[in-house]
């Protein structure tokens, strides 16, 4: 008995394909699947979550709706996956907030964007960023959030991994973790086995996986930009804010615009999507958490544009602000699901690599 | 509308023998009009269900595992059909499926690696990626851009056919019958497998127990009109290829999830708890492919495999759970069975048991003596609870009864013509080929190849 009708529904489907195997050329899920006779809740959350719900399955099974098996793996695996993340959440008290999560984001993003506001919104321009917000306090602060975000994220990892692990228990090593670094970074499993990945119908011709890379990879770029201005400051002592040209600002600019392109795709397609692939139960938290980082590049690009202006303490607080909620959120949204992929891509790994030294049966 | 536009060329059906003449004509330049007797989602008939095909080989590519030769290929034929083949047209369709493997990627087809469990045919057949509907939607993609039109739930009731020339199908679409016209007929609509009335008329009311594997829209009407109007027959009317699968099935498209492929792991009774056949006599596929006959000709159409706690893991899983129990007594209760009687059975066939060494990927020395009938292989003591069974009945897979073609696919008639502008292409022909038995894939390789050549021949003879 599972804790879940998700889980169950899962289970079943997991019979069913586990007899059929059409699907195995299509992506990581079918083959793991393969390996396995009987399943768990942890199993079937490592499967939720190695599922990078590009379609094809759905649109290439002889048995999906309105055949009486029912097979709609992708809108299965949705449910077990949004459930996991609030199952593996740290601490397990704010498990609540994935409940309606969309709703729990925006509140949270709005109050810490109002007291940034309240604190800094009043500031002279004059004294330059750091005349409005020490950059000792906001080195800080955001430190101190970005840590509690990554041992947050770190517990719900932990809590996957062992879960995941009494059935086939596999321990990561680095050519797994490599293997995984590569399969994320070109999102490999969400091309539907070579063919594309299906969003709005039965045709492959869906674009998220370019969405998500403008999304990712501007992501990492604002990343780099902070970090690159951190050292320079620490390191150099050079204070923001710095010329165009300069690397944070390259780098930041580069990043904010795939940081509004992607998000933008990537908000399109989810309107867009076939109702029979789409999970609307989720579409508050999927939605919540890429409206937040579609509002972290547009605050800013806003911020560098009339960094010169008299609005600047004010777009600076809501900047500030916005991003501080996004990592405080971070455990307790969408983001997870970078994170949780990835430690199911490494579960993937190792488990292949386990497989063809004989170590566990096919 | 499509069905009230002329069309050079009209196919009747909608799966792979159907998409690649529909695809093939309209290469060559013929407007093309497909007609689907089911609803969008139950497209394709029997290649729904399909996962591969047989095309031959001189070199390993980068997903079949080594070459497969022509003649190879031959030999395989000729012995699954035990001879009942036409050879001038199987050697065509042989040599035609080695360019098949590239034409049919270039449609739009992908393939894989041989799947989990099939690995011994990752030589012989190329796979398709994501199974047999993924393999017909990329096909419907390319007909689509090329222009081919189709129209689903549009069932063809009649053929207007004068002295082997095709003039117009009656069509039921949207709650109308329609006369559609076109200047030549590629039929590619499947056999009479989900045709239970039909089924009876070689198996009388047994057929009414039967399961039928794929959809309930090959009902066989398209060819029972080209018989009725003069087409010369092909194939054994009576003649159906099945095997056992779970008698927990739905009646009709239960697929590949239903079959069972363990039989070499026990016995089989009948409803009777009497065992009726050796299950040990072959290895599959041959084996897989005997036990639905078996089971047909059993009281009842039922029958079910009876195994141990050791076999359980030793075979690919399959959809429903294999019932079990702590005794033999148990089971028969839980079966519906005499328990005295399966008891027996089961003691008898132990105490037959001679030692031996198991493998059952081979025809192994475990076999029974002084039973009857004997178990000649993978005989092996069932004594370990708990014990298990599985349900099963005959699960009609295609027919063999056709159209006479010649090695253009044009239909022959009766009277020893040949048609003036009707081709057949897929299961509605296979029967020139693949007289008796089969081997997995070539029904694909029939549909692939005679449907291209179908599908180029009717668009020459427009053009001409």
């Amino acid at each position: 008995m599972y804790r879940t009708e998700a889980l169950t529904e899962a289970d079943r489907l997991m019979t069913v394909c586990n007899s059929c195997r059409y699907c195995e050329g299509l992506c990581a899920v079918f083959p793991a699947m393969e390996l396995r006779r009987s399943f768990d809740e942890g199993d079937l959350n490592y499967l939720a979550n190695l599922c990078h719900s590009c379609g094809a399955c759905y649109y290439d099974c002889q048995f999906s709706p309105p055949h009486a098996f029912a097979v709609n793996m992708p809108v299965a695996l949705a449910a077990v996956r949004a459930d996991s993340y609030a199952a593996y959440a740290w601490p397990g008290a704010l498990r609540g907030l994935f409940a309606r999560n969309g709703l729990a984001v925006a509140v949270l993003a709005a109050l810490s964007v109002a007291g940034f506001l309240f604190a800094l919104g009043g500031k002279p321009a004059a004294g330059g960023f750091y005349g409005v917000m020490a950059h000792n306090t906001m080195a800080w602060l955001f430190g101190a959030v970005f840590v509690y975000a990554l041992v947050a994220l770190w517990m719900g990892v932990r809590a996957l991994w062992r879960d995941s692990n009494r059935l086939i228990p596999v321990t990561a090593n680095p050519a797994a973790l490599w293997q995984a670094v590569k399969d994320a970074a070109s999102l490999r499993y969400l091309d539907g086995g070579g063919v594309g990945c299906y969003n709005e119908g039965d045709q492959p011709r869906d674009r998220r996986a370019h969405s998500h890379h403008a999304t990712a990879y501007g992501f990492a770029l604002c990343f780099a930009a902070t970090s690159v201005a951190t050292l320079y400051h620490y390191l150099l002592g050079r204070e923001a804010p710095y010329l165009w040209y300069d690397l944070p600002v390259l780098l930041g600019t580069a990043g904010g615009i795939g940081l509004v392109v992607g998000p933008i795709g990537l908000l399109v397609a989810k309107f867009r999507r076939d109702p029979a692939v789409a999970d609307p139960a989720r579409l508050g938290m999927d939605v919540g958490f890429t409206a937040m980082l579609l509002a972290t590049a547009v605050t800013g690009l806003g911020l560098l544009v009339w960094r010169g202006t008299g609005a600047m303490p004010a777009l600076l607080a809501v900047h500030l602000g916005v991003v501080f909620s996004l990592f405080l959120t971070m455990p307790y949204g969408k983001f997870v699901h970078g994170i949780y992929r990835f430690v199911a891509l490494v579960r993937y790994a190792r488990e292949r690599q386990m497989l063809e030294a004989g170590e566990i049966e096919g | 509308m499509s069905l009230h536009t002329p069309h050079d060329v009209l196919v009747i059906g909608g799966g792979n023998a159907a998409l690649c003449a529909a695809i093939a004509a309209r290469r060559k330049g013929a407007s093309v009009l497909v007609l689907e007797a089911a609803p969008k989602f139950y497209r394709g008939g029997n290649t729904r269900h399909t996962r591969n095909m047989r095309c031959a080989h001189d070199a390993a590519t980068e997903t079949l595992s080594g070459p497969y030769t022509e003649e190879e290929f031959w030999d395989d034929l000729l012995r699954v059909t035990g001879g009942q083949t036409d050879e001038e047209l199987a050697r065509m369709m042989i040599h035609q499926s080695k360019d098949m493997l590239h034409w049919i990627v270039q449609q739009g087809v992908r393939f894989q690696p041989s799947l989990g469990g099939t690995l011994s045919l990752g030589r012989t057949n190329s796979f398709f990626l994501g199974g047999g509907r993924s393999m017909l939607n990329a096909l419907y993609i390319t007909a689509a851009a090329l222009g081919v039109e189709v129209v689903y739930d549009a069932e063809v009731v009649d053929l207007d056919i004068d002295d082997g020339f095709f003039q117009a199908a009656s069509v039921r679409h949207g709650g109308q019958v329609h006369r559609v016209e076109a200047r030549a007929l590629v039929a590619a609509s499947g056999g009479f497998e989900a045709n239970i009335p039909w089924m009876k008329e070689a198996w009388g009311e047994a057929a009414e127990n039967f399961l039928v594997r794929g959809t309930p829209y090959n009902k066989g009407t398209v060819l029972r009109a080209l018989l009725d109007k003069g087409v010369q027959p092909i194939g054994d009317p009576s003649q159906s290829h099945a095997v056992a699968i779970d008698a927990r099935a739905p009646k009709f498209d239960g697929g590949i999830i239903t079959r069972l492929d363990c039989v070499v792991f026990g016995i089989v009774v009948n409803k009777f708890a009497e065992r009726f056949y050796d299950e040990g006599e072959d290895i599959w596929p041959k084996r897989y492919a005997i036990w639905g006959r078996l089971v047909a000709q059993q009281p009842d159409q039922i029958g079910y495999i009876i195994f141990d706690a050791p076999s359980l893991r030793m075979f690919m899983p399959s959809l429903y759970p294999a019932i079990g129990a702590p005794t033999i007594r148990d089971l028969a209760g839980k079966l519906g069975l005499d328990p005295d009687t399966l008891e027996r059975t089961l003691g008898d066939f132990n105490a037959a048991v001679r030692p031996g060494t198991f493998d059952h990927t081979v025809l192994d020395d475990c076999r029974t003596e002084g039973l009857h009938p004997p178990k000649t292989h993978w005989a092996r003591k069932i004594e370990t609870a708990p014990y298990y069974a599985y349900p099963v009945r005959p699960g009609i897979t295609f027919t063999y009864l056709g159209t006479r073609v010649d090695r253009d696919a044009r239909m022959q008639m009766a009277s020893g013509k040949k048609a003036a502008n009707m081709f057949a292409a897929g299961e509605i022909m296979a029967g020139n080929v693949l007289g008796r038995g089969y081997a997995a894939g070539m029904g694909m390789t029939i549909g692939s190849v005679f449907g291209r050549i179908a599908g180029e021949g009717a668009a020459a003879n427009v053009s001409n």
